[in-house]
């Protein structure tokens, strides 16, 4: 599904990723932990396609056996990756209804089928709804606007469950959440999982890895994946932190 | 009567033509106009036309749009052969409204000229109205409209001799909005001048919707005054569309006299236009008055739009708010003037003042200027203004969903403007406004396609029908 080869990317000339490889499988939940500053973020930034202040120096990411290094963002989501954003950005005066309705069309449109249908389309609102547990007024209203955190990051996981993508990754989609919340959205990405599609979840604290269970854990430090391993790995690092990998990076 | 100029300078033109045909300029008049026309004329004669050295004109030259050749009517004047009904049609789906027309800066009427309805409105021409309500007139025309504001206010009040008049008595809620259309239609180039007297008594209410188009592609200079007072405990809601061509410039001068109690709500929605300046004076002339002043502008090409806004607090504890929002493409030029006043005694003072830009290209400009001027000191009071490009974030994150760069544009360039168009109370007209905002932002809008008219067969001859003699 996704594979990244020796990806090295800077940002204003300083290096944040230094060497990084990760291999995905269709059907696998990864998870990548690893301390504040470690880049991340930066990762999951670079494989949708930001650029901007990111420069990929080196490296090669395939999706599904394509090169996507020169792939507009656009393309990449319509491909089948989506970002579920640690931050999402409120869009005044853009209701999340028009929203999803020109995303899915734009997605459709790539993959040459039809528009989607008026009824359909709402089907497909009522289902990711109430994957999420959100209240209908809710999508009337603009992208995010107002939203309080726990309601930004179930938006996120709505839209996931209304373009269902073949890989999301997820950054940092614990933050903020109280454990009801956490509960909500983690569900939501269990109930769409699938043997095709993948899952790579970023995140600080081992607390969301109890809600949605990973095949792999790695350990990003410094730019570099310094440790990978089984769910088991995600315990460890929550009883002894992040110290011992430093000392053994 | 024609009258036209060549090589004198409009100015003196004006001021001659004024001199030669003062019987035909007074001939509604009541002595106390003639009176006022004098003042008004004079006032023009000392301060001509605004230049590049007059302080609020200084980033709008109006040089170019006074050195045209321009044919000037004493009398109304239209294009033969045009079906005034299919002009004026409005094809707002569900907009029922009172349409009140001009043809040229002149009233057109099949009823007489004027009318009464059973409430004790009264909607009709201006010229009309001189010899019905010459009492309403002397009190209110050029009164709130100062000759002193500019020389086009002055100019005006000289020559106007027709417009919308329309009186609202005391505990009137006028239920259909009235909708005043000016259209201009010429085969040659014209000024105009009209004059808009809209008085509203005490607990009563208007909603009004004004419309300034072009059926063509002549060159006009259109110098419009618009005098309206609220009065104690009345609302009015007030809306322009500006839908001109790009070879038409159109001074248009508003004023807002509010009495104690009063709500105004004035919304500028600027689609096109060659150069567009809309003055706004608002006067809150008494306690507990609400006034929002709002605009939008969408301009491209080589267009000038100037939103000049003046809110003069001069009672205490009143509400002002003003909104303005642009997009500024090619190397089109926008200009915006905000300027409060909260005089000495007028403590409590809420007001806001807001101006926010987006530039769509390193040639499209801005010249924005925010400015309180505040005498009392219990007050609350707020100015910003912004120029910027889309934002990134925004951008990335409609990208990540897989929307490409033109709808992701598109959405946020409305979603800009959206936040004044969601003002627009009459839910009917807000629909065919954001439809509107967005064809022009696809590039899709053009005068032909008009906001409220049919007009796209404007090339043909359409027979007309309509007995002059009325009007």
């Amino acid at each position: 599904m996704l594979s990244i080869k020796n990806l090295h990317v800077s940002i204003e000339g300083k290096e944040i990723i230094r060497g990084l490889n990760l291999e995905v499988n269709p059907g696998e939940v990864h998870a990548i932990m690893g301390p504040n500053g470690t880049g991340k973020s930066t990762l999951a930034a670079v494989i949708a396609g930001r650029e901007g202040i990111y420069e990929v120096t080196e490296g090669e990411i395939f999706f599904k056996g394509k090169d996507i290094s020169e792939m507009s963002v656009e393309d990449r989501a319509r491909e089948g990756i989506f970002l579920g954003f640690q931050y999402p950005v409120e869009i005044p005066g853009v209701s999340i209804t028009n929203f999803m309705r020109t995303a899915i069309n734009e997605i459709r449109q790539y993959k040459g089928l039809e528009q989607v249908s008026a009824a359909n389309f709402l089907k497909q609102m009522e289902e990711a709804k109430n994957l999420v547990g959100i209240q209908s007024k809710l999508t009337n209203r603009s992208v995010n606007e107002g939203f309080s955190g726990g309601e930004k990051k179930k938006n996120e996981i709505f839209q996931m469950a209304m373009i269902k993508p073949d890989m999301a990754i997820l950054d940092e989609t614990d933050s903020g959440l109280d454990i009801d919340a956490l509960k909500v959205v983690a569900n939501g990405v269990n109930t769409l999982k699938t043997p095709e599609n993948s899952t790579v979840v970023i995140t600080h604290y081992q607390r969301l890895l109890d809600y949605i269970i990973p095949d792999f854990v790695h350990v990003l430090f410094d730019g570099r994946i310094v440790k990978s391993g089984k769910k088991e790995l995600a315990l460890e690092l929550e009883a002894k932190g992040y110290d011992w990998l430093k000392a053994e990076a | 009567m024609e009258i036209k100029t060549e090589n004198i300078p409009l100015d003196q033109k004006m001021i001659s033509i004024f001199e030669e045909n003062q019987e035909v300029i007074f001939r509604n008049d009541s002595p106390a106009l003639v009176e006022r026309r004098k003042a008004a004329i004079a006032q023009f004669r000392k301060s001509g036309f605004p230049g590049k050295k007059t302080e609020n004109w200084r980033n709008t030259d109006i040089s170019k749009s006074l050195e045209a050749d321009y044919n000037y009517y004493l009398e109304p004047t239209y294009r033969p052969n045009v079906d005034l009904d299919k002009i004026f049609q409005c094809d707002i789906p569900h907009l029922e409204t009172d349409m009140i027309s001009q043809l040229n800066g002149w009233y057109v009427s099949k009823n007489g000229g004027i009318k009464t309805d059973e409430q004790g409105v009264v909607i009709g021409s201006l010229a009309m109205a001189k010899e019905k309500y010459t009492d309403l007139i002397d009190a209110h025309y050029g009164n709130i409209a100062e000759d002193t504001k500019s020389g086009f206010v002055a100019l005006n009040n000289a020559f106007s001799e027709d417009g919308v008049f329309i009186y609202v008595p005391d505990n009137v809620q006028v239920k259909m909005p009235l909708q005043m259309v000016n259209i201009i239609h010429h085969d040659e180039n014209i000024f105009i001048q009209n004059h808009n007297l809209v008085i509203v008594g005490k607990n009563s209410s208007l909603q009004l919707v004004q419309c300034d188009d072009s059926v063509d592609h002549q060159q006009s200079l259109i110098n419009t005054v618009t005098e309206i007072y609220v009065g104690e405990n009345s609302s009015v809601d007030h809306y322009k569309l500006q839908n001109k061509n790009d070879n038409s410039t159109l001074i248009n001068s508003m004023f807002f006299d509010m009495k104690r109690d009063a709500r105004l709500s004035t919304n500028a929605i600027t689609l096109n236009g060659g150069l567009i300046r809309n003055e706004n004076y608002v006067t809150l002339n008494g306690e507990n008055c609400e006034a929002n002043v709002m605009g939008v502008y969408l301009v491209d090409k080589a267009q000038h739009v100037d939103n000049q806004v003046f809110v003069d607090h001069a009672y205490p504890n009143c509400y002002s708010n003003e909104l303005f929002k642009g997009i500024v493409d090619d190397s089109a030029h926008a200009v915006f003037n905000g300027h409060i006043l909260v005089r000495k005694d007028s403590q409590h003072t809420n007001a806001y003042q807001n101006n926010k830009n987006i530039l769509l290209t390193d040639k499209a400009t801005v010249t924005t200027k925010p400015f309180l001027e505040i005498y009392a000191d219990d007050v609350k009071c707020s100015h910003g203004a912004t120029i910027g490009q889309l934002d990134e974030n925004a951008m990335f994150y409609l990208n990540s969903r897989g929307i490409g760069e033109h709808n992701a544009r598109m959405l946020l360039l409305y979603a800009f403007a959206a936040e004044v168009i969601n003002h627009i109370k009459i839910e009917p007209l807000k629909i065919r406004i954001d439809d509107m905002v967005k064809k022009r932002l696809r590039g899709e809008l053009s005068i032909c396609e008009q906001c409220v008219l049919h007009c796209s067969s404007m090339e043909k001859e359409i027979k007309f029908d309509i007995d002059m003699s009325k009007v």
